[in-house]
């Protein structure tokens, strides 16, 4: 788990104001893998991801990203070095039409025509929903908006935080499927999740959080085979959520 | 041709509700008819000051609906432009070099202090950025009644416009449909089709990427910048332009009046007035602005007069001509922007699109 590593985080410590959130975080996320980011609420999962992408400056630590360190980078200096983020919420632009949306993740470029297939591929409603604005989609398809906005150019890796929060069990399973093709296409994913179905499903590597650290690194597979494991890390069993 | 239309001249933005396109042919119908259809001073001012005010407002809106950016100094833009065409004037070069490079110039300025005052203090929060700006805005005030020498204190400054454009210059003998054409109609002419330019100008800005991303950064600047998007780069240079159109409408302002000072352009009831027409027009509609211009300009101007007919109507029935004496025109002013506010929180144009869903 070392030449391939895209990203890492080395001891990183992130404060808020006065609060002190990340104690000191090591995490390794492995190319062409989808890094499934586990833990309790206010383990630290979504601070984890915010100071990877510069939103929280990380007062200590280091985080390297294709070999060269991007902590104290701007955020936008960050998401041009080919990281996409999708937030939590649906973090889409509500007044602005699907394909506005997706213009803006495009680039100066514009949207490729061959691009914009791959996204209508993984979610065939959005090609009807093109011109419409996007505040008016459901939750799921604002979902949908926003993960397409990550992939609707050459990403080299995807932050995703928490893509099922909010949202009906069909339209889950059809997240799940979206990012099933996106796993073929070897696509670098980091993932925060609560969901355990989806994040076994999904996941290949897991980190599992607790007060601001990373407690446990593996594979999914193996935390998902160990209910004993998952009580301890996690205070219940995937099993349970089946 | 509609198509065509929405395309290539308002830059794909449609009016969005059957009643807002109705309004704004109407608006533009009526300026470009008033003249001849309502001759007089009084009724040309009225028309010129909408649609400089049009876009003044709407360049206010590429700030405040547009980007999100709280600025309580628009109206000191717009002054610079003023200014900038008033003192070469009023220097005695009388010429449409002085006109063409006193708006140049204004803009350039404008846009220059508009971008120092963003790349300075954007970084601090809505209300702290609006102090700031209402500061700056003060300290222009000042300058331009401590300044006599340069800007005419208090008094202003008062200036002849190249013969083209004076009341005695006649382009053709005798009168069309009634009107004479002459330098007073020209100029009209010339700052509605200026004023024209500049509306599209700024429809062709708010629908172009750059104007995508502007919307986007107002409605969550995190996201955009997740999206690689420099938003102070972005708001800086948002600033930077609607300033610049402002000073623009301040220089065709000063040609208008043929005079420019602190009350005219510069007093904090302009940056009022700006407000008013933004809110009452629709935020991040842009048309709403010229049509919130339109309705503030119409009842500055003709409430009195329509207060005073009713009034007279009304002699003889009790306490009703005491409260529609026109001397009460700012209390019925100040019921009209209640009403507005209260059947259309979101402006007209906002209100409406908002009902067709």
């Amino acid at each position: 788990m070392s030449d391939d590593v895209l990203l890492r985080l080395a001891g990183v410590h992130t404060h808020i104001g006065r609060y002190h959130i990340l104690h000191g975080v090591d995490l390794a996320v492995r190319e062409g893998r989808l890094t499934m980011l586990l833990g309790r609420n206010g383990a630290g999962k979504t601070t984890t991801l915010r100071t990877v992408m510069g939103m929280w400056r990380a007062s200590a630590g280091l985080i390297d990203f294709a070999g060269a360190p991007i902590s104290g980078r701007a955020t936008p200096d960050i998401a041009r070095l080919g990281i996409a983020y999708v937030p939590e919420s649906m973090g889409i632009f509500g007044q602005l039409t699907v394909r506005e949306n997706l213009l803006l993740a495009a680039g100066p470029a514009g949207l490729h025509p061959g691009r914009l297939d791959g996204v209508f591929a993984i979610f065939p409603v959005l090609r009807e929903k093109l011109h419409q604005a996007a505040g008016t989609l459901s939750g799921g398809q604002k979902q949908m908006v926003a993960i397409s906005r990550a992939i609707v150019e050459e990403r080299r890796l995807i932050i995703v935080d928490e893509p099922t929060k909010g949202l009906a069990p069909a339209v889950i399973g059809q997240l799940i499927a979206a990012f099933q093709a996106l796993k073929r296409q070897r696509t670098t994913i980091l993932m925060v999740e609560q969901n355990f179905h989806m994040a076994q499903a999904l996941g290949d590597d897991v980190a599992v959080m607790d007060d601001g650290r990373v407690v446990h690194t593996g594979t999914m597979a193996d935390l998902a085979d160990d209910d004993a494991l998952q009580t301890r890390l996690l205070g219940l069993s995937l099993a349970s959520h089946q | 041709m509609r198509a065509l239309l929405h395309r290539h001249v308002l830059s794909g933005d449609r009016p969005g509700h059957p009643a807002v396109t109705a309004l704004l042919i109407l608006l533009l119908l009526a300026l470009l008819v008033v003249p001849f259809a309502v001759p007089g001073t009084k009724s040309m001012a009225a028309a010129s000051r909408i649609a400089i005010l049009a876009v003044l407002a709407g360049s206010y809106d590429i700030a405040l609906g547009y980007t999100g950016i709280v600025s309580l100094a628009h109206a000191m833009f717009f002054a610079i432009g003023a200014y900038a065409v008033a003192i070469p004037l009023a220097g005695g070069w009388v010429g449409w070099g002085a006109i063409g490079l006193g708006m140049a110039a204004g803009a350039v300025l404008a846009a220059a202090i508009a971008a120092a005052i963003t790349l300075l203090s954007l970084r601090v929060q809505t209300i702290f950025f609006s102090m700031i700006t209402l500061a700056v805005a003060s300290f222009a005030q000042v300058l331009a009644t401590q300044l006599r020498g340069l800007t005419g204190g208090e008094d202003g400054l008062s200036f002849s416009l190249p013969a083209a454009l004076s009341p005695s210059f006649h382009l053709l003998p005798g009168r069309v449909l009634g009107v004479r054409v002459d330098g007073r109609l020209l100029t009209y002419y010339l700052i509605l089709l200026a004023a024209l330019l500049l509306f599209l100008l700024m429809l062709r800005i708010v629908n172009s990427p750059f104007g995508r991303v502007l919307l986007a950064i107002r409605e969550n600047a995190f996201r955009a910048e997740a999206l690689g998007f420099r938003v102070i780069v972005y708001r800086t240079l948002a600033s930077a332009l609607a300033a610049a159109i402002a000073a623009l409408a301040g220089g065709l302002m000063a040609v208008l009046l043929r005079y420019n000072g602190p009350d005219a352009t510069l007093s904090f009831s302009v940056m009022v007035d700006i407000l008013l027409m933004v809110v009452i027009g629709g935020m991040g509609t842009l048309y709403g602005p010229a049509l919130g211009a339109a309705v503030i300009v119409l009842a500055e101007y003709y409430l009195q007069p329509a207060l005073q007919g009713l009034a007279d109507a009304l002699v003889g029935i009790p306490v009703l001509p005491a409260l529609f004496n026109p001397d009460r025109w700012l209390l019925w002013l100040g019921l009209l922007f209640v009403g507005f506010v209260y059947f259309l929180p979101a402006g007209i144009v906002g209100s409406l699109r908002r009902r067709r869903g």
